[in-house]
């Protein structure tokens, strides 16, 4: 649809055994794609914490918002997309690369803060943390260097100031 | 007290007031099985098939408020629970069911009888858990109950592997007497102010209605809803499963609404200007189609479910809370605004509704030769004198019931409205008879949808559960029958009931008694007959009219004042 545009939402959830699936679940059984999602621990280890990016209209994230938070799993959510917050992502990106594009990626990694973090004779692995705008950026000026594998963590976000989504509930 | 895992898990039923367990054995279950044996307070049921143990807990649930339970083993057992879970899902009826699965060590390895009971339920279930040690369920059992019976209810499925059961394994048990659940929160109550703004566009409405759902009934609301209307002398409808939430004989009751809606309830619907939703969802069956549902109306919600706002129909002003709390205060909120009614216009409003009421449109032709299936209901609602719960399957003869018997009070009504399930009708009653041992039970169904759980007859006789079933034999799923002469051009694919059993020989094989009646004139008489016998189940084959439609209908994709009338109807109206 061309009202759809770019959402990303925090969601904490109990540390238990078929969260994930629930919310993955509840993503296809109402037509919601996942365009990136990223799971970890928090410092409460009852307690994980997903970011989840996804493609929709209005209409539909405020639906889903609810529906997430109907998840008997799920502590809190929070639509993150318009508060003022913070995205990062890690990419880890291993190329190969002849001797005369050696200086060109030095270069490129300099530009883009990116650290180089193994190298073998033929091949480099960099790796970059940033916005995924960013991080599109610099895969897109490797050029004609050429990209062996590509990983990334997906979507962090996290709201700017003194608010937590561990204590508004 | 030490107790083995099956004797915990039967104290935290006792302590939850369970008295009916709806079950079938099995490998992964027996040692709860053998802890049911030594224990008396519960009695268990031993039903034909697992789908019909979920029905008849649905239905037991549906007709007196507490959770109904189901007890099957793992495997084969547990899948064949999960049209009664999606069926109970669909409606938010509350019911535990508790599974039991593989050996924790064989979990994962493709045992035998081995399923992903947790997997396979979870978009059918309002939760479920996978019990990982003994210790952990009593806490698991109290949390289930309260997921299931609180908020908008529905089923929990429980888990739990064979070794956790094991009778030689003891530890100490204690029921806790609250759980805390940080991550289920019920909505709190809803503020004054927002009641207040409700009473008032309620109050200035020049052609107000009122339509309720199943939200009403679960939510034990039906006094309240009935103080408000009566304080507004607004019109009412329910949808299918709202009936009973309203009493269906008061003058300011127009009717079900929707597909199969009255005339009149579904031309008020479409003309209204303030429209008052309570505990209903919006569904397609009754929305008809959305971009033209009630295109002037301001709409408020009441609704226990933050999601169920605006999910189909963006509303103007939605108040989230049980609906019986919510009503109660509205009406309170209300009685400051009263005066602010438009009695002129309410009255001019009511006159037209009347007038779309003298176009009768539940009127149909009676006929010498062949029993129509509407007469075979208003006669099941004259003998019982509307006091019958009666259950259905799915079908037309569902919509003739929901039509034609007039359900003055709630909980009466009990069918499977979301999910649409044949099938339904006779394990459900089964489950409502238990819970009203005393009051008249009736299954309206059709022939195709009674074979679907036919083997449910043996367990009526073994409790000596004496209902009535009503078949409304057309010899076609008529209901899709009717769909294919509308849209198929009378192509009647797969839908004629070739080789149909002697209904009455096969009830009687089964111990209960077969009536057949095909001739208008006996139909009262052997009705009658069917009816007084009250200590046994007695099954009435009634050959109905083949061709028989269900009128009014609003086809998909029209509005609600774009219905098709039956055929006698439109002549009446034209002459
Ligand atoms: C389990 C299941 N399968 C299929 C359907 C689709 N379906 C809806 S009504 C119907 C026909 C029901 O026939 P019958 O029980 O004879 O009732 P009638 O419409 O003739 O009154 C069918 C097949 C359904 N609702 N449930
Ligand atoms: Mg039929």
């Amino acid at each position: 649809m061309s009202d759809d545009r770019r959402y990303i939402i925090s969601v904490l959830v109990e540390n238990e055994f078929g969260s994930l699936s629930r919310i993955a679940g509840l993503f296809s059984a109402r037509g919601y794609n996942i365009h990136c999602l990223n799971v970890a621990p928090t410092n409460d280890e009852s307690i994980s914490r997903m970011t989840i990016v996804t493609m929709c209209n209005e209409n539909k994230i405020n639906q889903l918002m609810k529906q997430l938070d109907k998840l008997v799993d799920v502590v809190n959510v929070k639509d993150l997309t318009d508060e003022t917050h913070i995205e990062r992502e890690m990419l880890l990106l291993k190329l190969k690369c002849n001797k005369g594009q050696r200086e060109e990626l030095k270069r490129l990694v300099d530009i883009f803060r990116a650290r180089i973090i193994d190298v073998t004779d033929t091949t480099y692995t960099v790796e970059l943390t940033g916005a995924s705008e960013k991080i599109m950026a610099f895969v897109s000026s490797m050029g004609s260097i050429n990209i062996i594998e590509m990983v990334r963590s997906g979507a962090l976000g996290i709201s700017r100031g003194k608010d937590s989504l561990e204590n508004i509930k | 007290m030490k107790l083995s895992g099956s004797e915990i898990i039967i104290e935290c039923l006792k302590r939850e007031g369970v008295k009916y367990i709806f079950g079938y054995p099995g490998g992964a279950v027996l040692h709860i099985y053998d802890a049911l044996f030594s224990s008396n307070e519960i009695k268990h049921v031993l039903v034909r098939h697992e789908q019909g143990a979920t029905h008849a807990a649905d239905g037991y649930a549906r007709a007196c408020g507490k959770p109904g339970v189901v007890l099957v083993t793992s495997g084969p057992g547990i899948t064949n629970c999960v049209t009664g879970l999606a069926t109970a899902h669909m409606d938010s009826i509350p019911m535990i069911v508790i599974s039991g699965q593989v050996s924790r060590q064989y979990v994962g390895s493709d045992a035998f009888q081995e399923a992903d009971a947790t997997g396979i339920t979870r978009p059918v279930t309002k939760h479920n858990f996978l019990i990982d040690s003994r210790e952990s369920i009593p806490e698991v059992f109290k949390k289930a109950f309260k997921i299931a019976t609180t908020g908008r209810p529905g089923p929990v499925l429980i888990d739990i592997p064979k070794d956790l059961t094991d009778p030689k394994i003891k530890i100490k048990f204690e029921y806790p007497k609250t759980v805390k659940l940080r991550s289920y929160k019920p909505p709190k109550k809803e503020v004054t102010t927002k009641i207040e703004e409700a009473a008032k566009i309620l109050c200035s409405a020049k052609k107000p209605m009122i339509y309720t759902g199943g939200g009403v009934i679960l939510g034990n609301a039906h006094k309240h809803l009935h103080s408000l209307v009566k304080k507004l002398n607004y019109p009412i409808t329910n949808t299918l499963m709202g009936l009973g939430g309203y009493p269906a004989t008061d003058k300011q009751f127009l009717g079900m609404l929707g597909m199969h809606g009255t005339y009149e309830a579904n031309m008020a619907m479409h003309d209204c200007d303030v429209l008052l939703a309570v505990g209903a969802r919006f569904d397609d069956r009754v929305t008809g189609d959305t971009e033209k549902f009630c295109p002037s109306a301001k709409i408020i919600h009441i609704d226990v479910d933050p999601s169920s706002i605006s999910k189909i129909i963006k509303v103007d002003l939605s108040l989230i809370g049980e609906t019986s709390s919510i009503l109660k205060d509205l009406t309170k909120s209300v009685e400051k605004f009263t005066r602010k009614i438009d009695k002129k216009n309410i009255e001019k409003w009511w006159k037209k509704i009347e007038k779309w009421r003298q176009r009768k449109c539940l009127g149909y032709k009676k006929s010498k030769d062949i029993i129509k299936p509407q007469q075979v209901i208003e006669s099941l609602y004259n003998i019982t004198k509307g006091n019958a719960f009666v259950t259905s399957d799915v079908g037309q003869h569902q919509m003739w019931a929901a039509q034609y018997y007039k359900f003055d009070k709630p909980n009466r009504w009990i069918n499977s409205g979301g999910l649409g399930t044949m099938g339904f009708g006779l394990p459900a009653a089964m489950g409502v008879k238990l819970a009203y041992p005393k009051s008249e039970v009736v299954c309206v169904t059709g022939e195709a949808s009674i074979l679907m759980c036919i083997q449910e007859l043996a367990t009526c006789l073994q409790y000596h559960l004496p209902i009535k079933i009503i078949n409304l034999n057309n010899r076609y799923m008529g209901m899709v029958r009717q769909w294919q002469e509308f849209f198929y051009e009378g192509r009647y694919a797969m839908s004629y009931m070739e080789a149909l059993p002697d209904f009455c020989k096969l009830s009687s094989s089964f111990g209960h008694i077969g009536i057949q009646i095909d001739k208008p004139d006996e139909l009262e008489s052997k009705m009658n007959e069917a009816m007084s016998n009250k200590n046994r189940l007695v099954f009435v084959d009634v050959i109905t009219d083949q061709e028989e439609n269900v009128y009014p209908m609003i086809k998909s994709g029209q509005a609600h004042n774009e219905m098709h009338l039956s055929p006698t109807n439109e002549e009446t109206e034209l002459a």
